[in-house]
C-alpha cells in the first residue's frame, strides 16, 4: 500500500468543525438550516415505543389459549390504567372466579390466542439530542437530526472513556512530562475540562471524581488504574457509554507518555475556554477518537485552516514512534528508503530512518510505528 | 458464456480493500498479482468502489495494462484491456451481523446459529425460550442490539406452535430496528414449523420485512440449512449492501452476486475438503475477529469468535486467555504491567507492527490463545445434531439436557489451512506451523498449510462460477504447504521413547516431550512408518503400527512428541522457558543471535 504509516490525530487550532447529530429513530427536527444553536439546545426530539409488558392471560385466569379473547376485557388497541382490569373468568358455576389486572398503563397490542399472551406497550420514552456544539445548522436531515457546523479548536485523542460533557478548560500540569496527582487537582477544578500531563494515576482518577470534574484530558494512563475507573475489564475498544463520573480522554496511549508539545501549548491557550468533549472511542468499522472542541463565538468558517496534522511523511517530518523501542518518543525524519527492509523480526517491511530527539541517535523504525506529529 | 481468460476478484475487508488478477497461461489458471489499498467505506469517501479502483490501479500499475474505465471494471476483456469476470466479497463496514431465535437452545435455535454462521454472519445473540433469561430480559435484549437482520426458527414440521409463536410475539414485542437505514423494516427470514407460518405472518408481517423459507429442522433427525442461507445472502445483496456507501455501483460492476468474506472463505474450505478429500479444519485469525471452518464427516461447519483477533480486540484475547495463559508461551519474563500497556496500546494503534524480536514473540503468544479459545468455541458448535436418539414431540423435549458430540475429531483431521497476517505474514514459516500446532493440538497425522497472500475469500466466489479457475489457483498460488505433523498420543514408561518412526527407511527416535524437525521438501513425499509402543495412538489405535505416504513442505516434517494432550507446560517458570526454548530451537522459530541477545535481565534464569 502507499500509506503504511499512521496519519496522525487532528489537533487544530481553527478549523472547520461539522457534527451530525443524528436520532436512533426516525423523529422529529427542531431546528431549520441556518438556524444558531447553543450546545444543550435541542435538535431533534423522538419517541421511542415504550417497553413492551407480556402477560400470560391464559396461564393467570387458568384457560386455553384459544379462550382468551373471551375472558378480556379489553381489545386490542385500548388503553389501560395501571389496575385495570385485563381479563375476567367466573369459573365454573361460579366457583374458580379468576381476576387480571393491568400492571402498567399502556395500550393493549396483542392479544394471541396460540399462546395466551397479552402484549401491553407502555407509554413512548420522549429520547432528544442536543447540539453538543455551539454553531450553526448547515443541514438539516430529514426526520433524523442535523449537521451542525462551526469554527474553532478541536483536539482528538488517541482513546477515551466516558460521553459528551462540557466544561471550560484548566491546565492542572505544568509540563507535558508531568504525572497528574491528587494534589493537584483542587475544589476549584469542578465542572472544569481539566488538563494534565503524561500521566494522570488511580488515586488522581478517585480524587477528581470527588471534586467533580468533567473530564480529564492527559497524555496516558496505567492500563489497570482505568479498569479501577471504569469498574470493569475492557475488550475491544468500543466506549463511550461507561457510567463514569467524568469522561477521560488519553492525547497518546497507555502508560507514562508526556503529551505532544503541539496538543499541550494548544490546550495552554485555550485555558479558561468552554469545551465540548466526548470521550467515545470506537477502533473498529467507523472509527471514531475522542475529542475535545472549542467553538469560536460567531465565527464564520472563512479563514478555517482546516489544520490536521500533516498527512504526507517527509524528509524533516517530526514523528511519535508509537511502538517498542523508544516507545513514545519523538524524532525527526532523515530518510525514506523506498525499498522492503527487514527489520529485527526478520520481517521486510516499508521503513524510515529518524533522528531521535534527545540524543540524535538515527533509528530504523516501520513506517507503520509511527505517527505525524508536523510537517 | 466462454471460458474467462481474465478475473478479478476483490475482497472489501474492514481495512483493506484486496484485489487479485487470475488468467489462464498455458491451459491452467494461475495468480498474475495482487494489488491493495486501504477499505472507503467510512468518511470522508464513504464510497466502497474508490478503494476497489486504488486496489485495482495497483495491478494496472504491476501489469501495465488498463482494467478500469470511467463506469469501473471494463468487462468482458477487449485486447490487452479490461477482464473477463469481475467478482467481489466484502466485510466491510462491519460486515453481516445478526440475530437468531428458536424454541429450544440446544436444537432449533443452535441449527439457526449454524446457519447463520455458515452463510457468514456474525451472530450478536441466540434467543431461545430455554436460553435462561426472563421474557423482558429477552425482549430488552432485541431492542438494545441493531442487527441487520434475525433468522426465526422453532419446531419440527407439524408439530406443537406455541413456543414458536411466543418467540414471535417477544421480537414483535421488541420492535428491533435494524443497525443500517434508519425507517427501514427489519428483514425477518422464519424457516420453522410451516404449520406456524400463518401465525407469524400475522404476529411480524405488519412490523418487519418478512420472509418465509423451508423449515430449517424439519425433522429432529435432520437440518436443512440451505434456503435459510440463501435468503440470508438474498438479503445481504437487498438490505445490507444495498445500504452501505457505494455498494449498488460495486453490485452492478460484479458479475456475480457479492458475498460476506467469511461466507466465501467458507465455501473456499469446503472446496479444499473436496479437492483433497480430506477432513480439514480452517482458521481466519484477523484484527478482530476470529473464524474457524471444519469439515469432518462430511459436515461443514464454521463459528466467528467476533471478539478474538491481533489488533482490534487484542486486549479481549488477554481478558478472555488471562495473563498466565499468555505469559505461558513467551520463554522470558514480562512484568504484568508493561504487557498489559503494550497491548493495550496495540489495541488502539492497530497498524502497528512489531519492531523487536520480543514483541513478535508476545504477538505470536497472544495468537496462540486465540487460536486455541477460538477453536474450542468450535468445537462447542460443530456438533452433531442433539435430541435425535428417539422420536419425540418437540415439547417433550423441551427440557432435553443430552448433548451433541462434536465432530471434530483431532486424530482423523487431515489438514489445517491457516490465514490471517499473523500466520500468513510470520516472518519464519517454522514459527506459523508451531502456533498452529501448539493452538489446535492435532494427533496423529495432518498436513499444515497457510494461505499465502489470503487470498481465501476471492477463491471461494470464484468457485461459484467458475470452479475449475478458483481449484487451480488455490492449489499453486494460495496454498503453502508447510509441511506435516506427526503426533503420537499417549504415555510410555519413564526414560522409554515416545515413538519411533521410519522416513523412507530412516529410522528416528522421538522422545517424550520433544519437537523434531525432518527435512522434508515441498512437492516431495516420504514413506513413513510409524512404530507406537503399547498405549501411545499415531491413529489407528494404541499400539497399533501405521504407514503412511506424508507431504514435505517448506518446513519440513515436524515429529511432535508432546504426547500428553493439553501440553503439559511445566509449572515451574524456568522449566518452562527451558523447554519453550528446547522447541523453539528444534523448530528453527526465531533467529538465534537475536534471542541471545534479547536483555538477559529481562529473561528468566535457566538453571543449568
Amino acid at each position: 500500500m502507499a500509506s503504511a504509516y499512521v496519519p496522525g490525530l487532528k489537533v487544530a487550532e481553527r478549523t472547520q468543525v461539522r457534527k451530525v447529530r443524528r436520532l436512533p429513530i426516525p423523529g422529529d427536527v427542531l431546528v431549520h438550516q441556518g438556524q444558531t444553536v447553543s450546545p444543550d439546545g435541542v435538535v431533534a426530539r423522538a419517541n421511542l415505543p415504550g417497553n413492551p409488558q407480556t402477560l400470560n392471560v391464559a396461564h393467570a385466569i387458568g384457560v386455553d389459549p384459544g379462550s382468551v379473547p373471551a375472558v378480556m376485557q379489553k381489545k386490542v388497541g385500548d388503553t389501560v390504567a395501571a389496575g385495570d382490569l385485563l381479563a375476567f373468568t367466573r369459573g365454573m358455576f361460579g366457583f374458580g372466579k379468576r381476576e387480571l389486572k393491568s400492571p402498567v398503563a399502556g395500550t393493549i397490542e396483542l392479544i394471541s390466542t396460540v399462546t395466551g399472551q397479552v402484549t401491553l406497550r407502555e407509554p413512548p420514552i420522549p429520547i432528544e439530542v442536543s447540539a453538543y456544539i455551539s454553531g450553526r445548522v448547515d443541514e438539516v436531515l430529514a426526520n433524523e437530526g442535523a449537521v451542525i457546523e462551526t469554527v474553532g479548536a478541536m483536539i482528538q485523542g488517541i482513546f477515551g472513556v466516558g460521553g459528551e460533557r462540557r466544561g471550560e478548560i484548566a491546565i492542572a500540569a505544568s509540563a507535558p512530562d508531568e504525572v497528574l496527582e491528587p494534589p493537584a487537582l483542587t475544589p476549584a477544578l469542578a465542572g472544569k475540562v481539566v488538563v494534565g500531563g503524561a500521566l494522570v494515576t488511580g488515586a488522581a482518577l478517585r480524587r477528581a471524581a470527588e471534586v467533580g470534574v468533567a473530564a480529564i484530558v492527559v497524555g496516558g494512563v496505567v492500563d489497570t488504574d482505568l479498569i479501577a475507573y471504569i469498574g470493569k475489564d475492557l475488550g475491544v475498544a468500543i466506549t463511550g457509554q461507561e457510567p463514569v463520573p467524568f469522561s477521560l480522554i488519553l492525547t497518546e496511549g497507555f502508560g507514562a507518555i508526556p503529551m505532544a508539545d503541539r496538543t499541550w501549548r494548544l490546550l495552554g491557550r485555550l485555558q479558561g475556554r468552554m469545551a465540548s468533549v466526548n470521550g467515545a472511542t470506537q477502533i473498529r468499522a467507523g472509527v471514531m477518537r475522542p475529542e475535545v472542541i472549542v467553538a469560536e463565538a460567531g465565527a464564520t468558517a472563512a479563514g478555517a485552516t482546516g489544520e490536521e496534522a500533516g498527512a504526507t511523511l517527509d524528509i524533516g517530518t517530526v514523528i511519535r514512534l508509537i511502538r517498542e523501542p523508544f516507545f513514545g518518543h519523538l524524532a525527526e525524519v532523515v530518510e525514506l528508503p523506498p525499498e522492503l527492509t527487514e527489520i529485527e523480526t526478520e520481517a521486510h517491511v516499508r521503513v524510515l530512518r529518524a533522528k531521535l530527539r534527545g540524543d540524535g541517535r538515527v533509528l530504523t523504525v516501520p513506517r507503520a510505528n509511527v505517527e505525524i506529529l508536523e510537517s | 458464456m466462454s471460458e474467462p481468460r481474465s478475473i478479478i476478484a476483490t475482497d472489501c475487508g474492514s481495512t483493506t480493500t484486496k484485489a487479485i488478477l487470475i488468467e489462464e497461461q498455458d491451459g491452467a489458471y494461475r495468480l498474475i498479482c495482487r494489488g491493495e489499498a486501504p477499505t472507503t467505506v467510512e468518511a470522508p469517501y464513504e464510497d466502497v468502489t474508490a478503494g476497489v479502483r486504488n486496489a485495482v490501479r495497483e495491478i494496472e500499475e504491476l501489469t501495465g495494462r488498463r482494467f478500469l474505465g470511467d463506469e469501473g471494471l471494463m468487462t468482458p476483456r477487449n485486447g490487452d484491456q479490461g477482464t473477463d469476470i469481475y467478482l467481489s466479497t466484502s466485510s466491510a463496514g462491519g460486515g453481516l451481523q445478526m440475530m437468531v431465535a428458536g424454541v429450544v437452545k440446544s436444537m432449533t435455535a443452535e441449527s439457526a446459529q449454524r446457519a447463520a454462521l455458515g452463510a457468514g454472519a456474525i451472530v450478536m445473540d441466540v434467543i431461545a425460550i430455554d436460553d435462561g433469561r426472563k421474557p423482558y430480559e429477552r425482549i430488552e435484549r432485541v431492542r438494545s442490539l441493531r442487527p441487520d437482520m434475525i433468522l426465526l426458527s422453532g419446531g419440527i414440521d407439524g408439530g406443537t406452535i406455541t413456543h414458536v409463536a411466543q418467540i414471535a410475539e417477544l421480537i414483535a414485542a421488541a420492535e428491533p430496528k435494524p443497525r443500517l437505514g434508519l425507517g427501514f423494516r427489519l428483514p425477518i427470514i422464519f424457516a420453522g414449523n410451516i404449520a406456524a407460518r400463518d401465525h407469524v405472518q400475522e404476529i411480524l408481517g405488519a412490523k418487519a420485512d418478512l420472509r418465509i423459507v423451508d423449515n430449517l429442522r424439519p425433522v429432529l433427525e435432520r437440518e436443512n440449512l440451505g434456503p435459510a442461507r440463501h435468503e440470508i445472502h438474498n438479503l445481504f445483496m437487498e438490505h445490507v449492501m444495498a445500504q452501505a456507501p457505494g455498494y449498488d455501483r460495486l453490485m452492478r460492476w460484479a458479475g456475480a452476486p457479492i458475498m460476506p468474506t467469511p461466507g466465501a472463505v467458507g465455501l473456499g474450505i469446503e472446496n479444499v475438503a473436496k479437492q483433497y478429500g480430506t477432513t480439514v479444519v480452517g482458521v481466519d485469525i484477523g484484527g478482530a475477529t476470529t473464524d474457524v471452518f471444519s469439515v469432518f464427516q462430511g459436515v461443514f461447519n464454521r463459528t466467528v469468535s467476533a471478539n478474538l483477533g491481533m489488533s482490534y480486540s487484542m486486549r479481549n484475547v488477554l481478558l478472555e486467555a488471562g495473563v498466565a495463559n499468555i505469559t505461558r508461551w513467551i520463554p522470558f519474563a514480562v512484568p504484568q504491567a508493561d504487557l498489559r500497556n503494550r497491548i493495550s496500546n496495540k489495541m488502539i494503534r492497530p497498524t502497528s507492527v512489531p519492531a523487536l524480536l520480543e514483541d513478535l514473540i508476545i504477538e505470536q503468544a497472544l495468537a496462540r490463545e486465540a487460536l486455541r479459545l477460538a477453536f474450542e468455541h468450535h468445537k462447542t458448535l460443530a456438533v452433531g445434531l442433539k435430541g435425535t436418539h428417539e422420536e419425540k414431540d418437540i415439547g417433550a423435549l423441551f427440557n432435553q439436557v443430552s448433548t451433541g458430540q462434536t465432530l471434530i475429531d483431532l486424530m482423523a483431521l487431515g489438514m489445517i489451512v491457516g490465514s490471517g497476517g499473523v500466520l500468513s505474514h510470520a516472518p519464519r514459516r517454522s514459527q506459523a506451523a508451531l502456533m498452529m500446532l501448539d493452538a489446535f493440538q492435532p494427533e496423529g497425522i495432518t498436513e499444515l498449510t497457510v494461505d499465502s497472500i489470503f487470498m481465501m475469500p476471492q477463491l471461494g466466489v470464484l468457485s461459484t462460477i467458475h470452479p475449475r479457475a478458483a481449484a487451480e489457483v488455490f492449489d499453486k498460488d494460495c496454498l503453502i504447504r508447510l509441511g506435516t505433523a506427526i503426533a503420537p498420543v499417549g504415555r510410555v514408561p519413564a526414560g522409554q521413547p515416545l515413538c519411533t518412526i521410519r522416513v523412507d527407511g530412516r529410522e528416528e527416535t522421538l522422545a517424550v516431550g520433544a519437537i523434531r524437525k525432518v527435512p522434508l521438501a515441498d512437492g516431495t513425499t516420504a514413506r513413513v512408518e510409524i512404530a507406537p509402543p503399547r498405549g501411545v495412538d499415531v491413529g489407528k489405535g494404541p499400539g497399533v503400527p501405521v504407514s503412511a505416504e506424508v507431504k514435505g513442505g517448506v518446513v519440513g516434517l515436524i515429529l511432535d512428541g508432546r504426547g500428553r494432550r493439553p501440553l503439559g507446560l511445566p509449572e515451574n517458570p524456568a522449566d518452562r522457558v527451558k523447554k519453550l526454548m528446547e522447541w523453539n530451537t528444534a523448530m528453527d522459530c526465531y533467529p538465534a543471535a537475536a534471542m541471545s541477545a534479547l536483555d538477559t535481565r529481562q529473561r528468566v534464569e535457566v538453571r543449568a
